[in-house]
């Protein structure tokens, strides 16, 4: 829908059995724009992401993507939208090759033999095309996975840790992709990181989540002004061990 | 570059396509998967084959009811191979830790579905067309011979092969990796009940309107017809395919019930066990 935001999360709850996993968050996201999505281990970061990609159903709230009400309207957009996740893998016996070319075909890409030598220059896979995935060094497997998630073009793109298991260079190098690939098509990037560096280098704005609710939301600047930190790890550790901005600084 | 254009119902061929392609080059790469189509129906059919030739030679009955026990023994792999292709399709989405992947893509649940269908087609003509062949050679036993019966009887257990199929790719998506075995083993329970290898005045009295809710149940007993009787029971293909249409709408139910069911608990981005 034309002027809807590419995410917008209204009082959203997520509960397993009697445990709130997400609990009445809400947050919109500006076309364009990166933003991290700090928390510790079961801050609900990943349970948030799917919900928005239309994996899990929430309890209640409402997620909408490019103004499509997930999940119920899903296949609306997600042509539109991609991901990455270290819980999910592409099929290690294809070659790098086989794989895009099949999610190309599920998300109808057009002219997809161009466009897999196209990825294939930007994220330096093209001597590995026609190697099997399974084959690769785990910073190799990192790229094939970014570039399924590029596959479409997407609009929205959701990554959780998009850079662990990687050397700082390859990690840096992805960074640099994805800020490029961000800035030159107007995509929005949602990116979930225990890496505070990564989300201080990348994110104009950072959503600080613990126990399922949004605990700060600010750009890094502001919030390490709010905190009187140096760094946004030191800011995650107050946020963490439950320091308030007033008692930090 | 990129497709914008995409109606919220509409269904794809060309993603149907994808997958197929996907399944075609997993087993392209792989011998031991090729090997594995081939090994267990040859197996079971010389060992089949063997035995029905000796009681042949011993006793009147299958003196005269040549090809029962083969006939049964391919029917019966249609069913059981047609099943387990469709599954061990979708476990390899599960295996390689992809579902998630093709849940998230503009794939439709329903797209997911015809192509696992197709390609257990293609898994079973890979592994049951050339073992159809050494039956000929072997035991002098022409599956193609029973015409246009086979269609008839091919098209069926094809049918519910593919409904139990779909509900236990349902029961994997909800509850993981912990429900992988009734992929390998729902079907043995069809074994007895359908009466494969038997006439189903066999069973307990009691026991027979079970086994003549299960589709599979009239094509044993029409095969049976064939070759003993040489009838063919037009009745009971219509029966089997009534029963069917009733099994593949409730497994296509039950699979996108689970599957929402998945989507509430979560457990699609959670694989394992």
């Amino acid at each position: 829908m034309p002027g809807s935001p590419p995410i917008a999360v209204e009082r959203l709850v997520k509960v397993y059995k009697t445990i709130p996993a997400v609990d009445g968050i809400s947050f919109t996201l500006a076309p364009g724009s990166i933003t991290g999505l700090l928390g510790g281990n079961g801050a609900g970061k990943t349970t948030t992401i799917a919900m928005i990609m239309g994996l899990t159903t929430p309890t209640s709230g409402r997620v909408t993507v490019l103004g499509a009400d997930m999940p119920r309207e899903r296949y609306r957009v997600l042509h539109r939208m991609n991901f990455e996740s270290p819980y999910v893998e592409v099929p290690m016996r294809l070659t790098v090759r086989q794989n895009l070319t099949v999610f190309g075909k599920l998300y109808g890409v057009e002219n997809l033999r161009g466009r897999i030598a196209e990825l294939g220059r930007q994220l330096d896979l093209a001597d590995l095309l026609d190697r099997p995935t399974g084959r690769l060094s785990a910073g190799q497997k990192t790229r094939v996975s970014l570039a399924k998630a590029l596959i479409n073009n997407p609009d929205v793109l959701l990554l959780d840790e998009p850079t662990a298991s990687l050397d700082p260079d390859t990690a840096d190098w992805v960074r640099a992709h994805l800020q490029r690939y961000c800035r030159e098509r107007q995509a929005t990037l949602l990116l979930a990181s225990h890496n505070m560096a990564e989300v201080e280098r990348l994110c104009e704005r950072v959503i600080i989540m613990k126990r399922g609710r949004i605990e700060d939301d600010d750009t890094p600047a502001k919030l390490l002004a709010r905190y009187g930190r140096r760094t946004l790890e030191e800011v995650f550790l107050d946020v963490a061990r439950g320091v308030s901005s007033e008692a930090a600084q | 570059m990129i497709a914008r254009t995409e109606s919220a119902y509409a269904i794809s061929p060309q993603r149907i396509g994808a997958m197929m392609l996907r399944y075609w080059y997993l087993l392209r790469s792989s011998w031991p998967r090729l090997l594995d189509l081939v090994y267990w129906p040859t197996v079971q059919m010389v060992t089949w084959g063997f035995l029905q030739y000796y009681i042949a030679t011993n006793a009147g009955f299958f003196a005269r009811a040549g090809g029962t026990f083969i006939g049964a023994v391919l029917l019966w792999d249609i069913l059981f191979r047609g099943q387990l292709g469709f599954s061990i399709s979708f476990l390899e989405e599960m295996w390689s830790r992809n579902i998630g992947n093709l849940m998230m893509s503009p794939l439709r649940p329903i797209e997911f579905i015809a192509a696992l269908m197709v390609m257990s087609v293609v898994r079973l003509s890979i592994g049951a067309v050339p073992v159809t062949f050494l039956a000929i050679a072997f035991f002098g036993f022409n599956l193609y011979g029973l015409g246009l019966a086979l269609v008839a009887f091919f098209f069926n257990l094809m049918l519910t092969s593919w409904a139990i199929g779909i509900f236990v790719s349902g029961l994997i998506l909800r509850n993981g990796m912990g429900a992988e075995n009734f992929a390998w083993s729902i079907m043995f329970l069809f074994m007895p009940l359908t009466c494969v290898y038997y006439p189903v005045t066999t069973l307990p009295v009691w026991l027979q309107p079970v086994a003549w809710v299960l589709p599979p149940t009239y094509v044993f007993e029409g095969m049976r017809a064939l070759l003993v009787q040489k009838v063919f029971r037009g009745d009971l293909m219509l029966d089997a395919l009534a029963l069917n249409a009733v099994l593949f709408a409730a497994g296509v139910f039950g699979f996108l019930k689970l599957l929402q069911s998945a989507r509430r608990h979560g457990s699609l981005m959670q694989t394992g066990e």
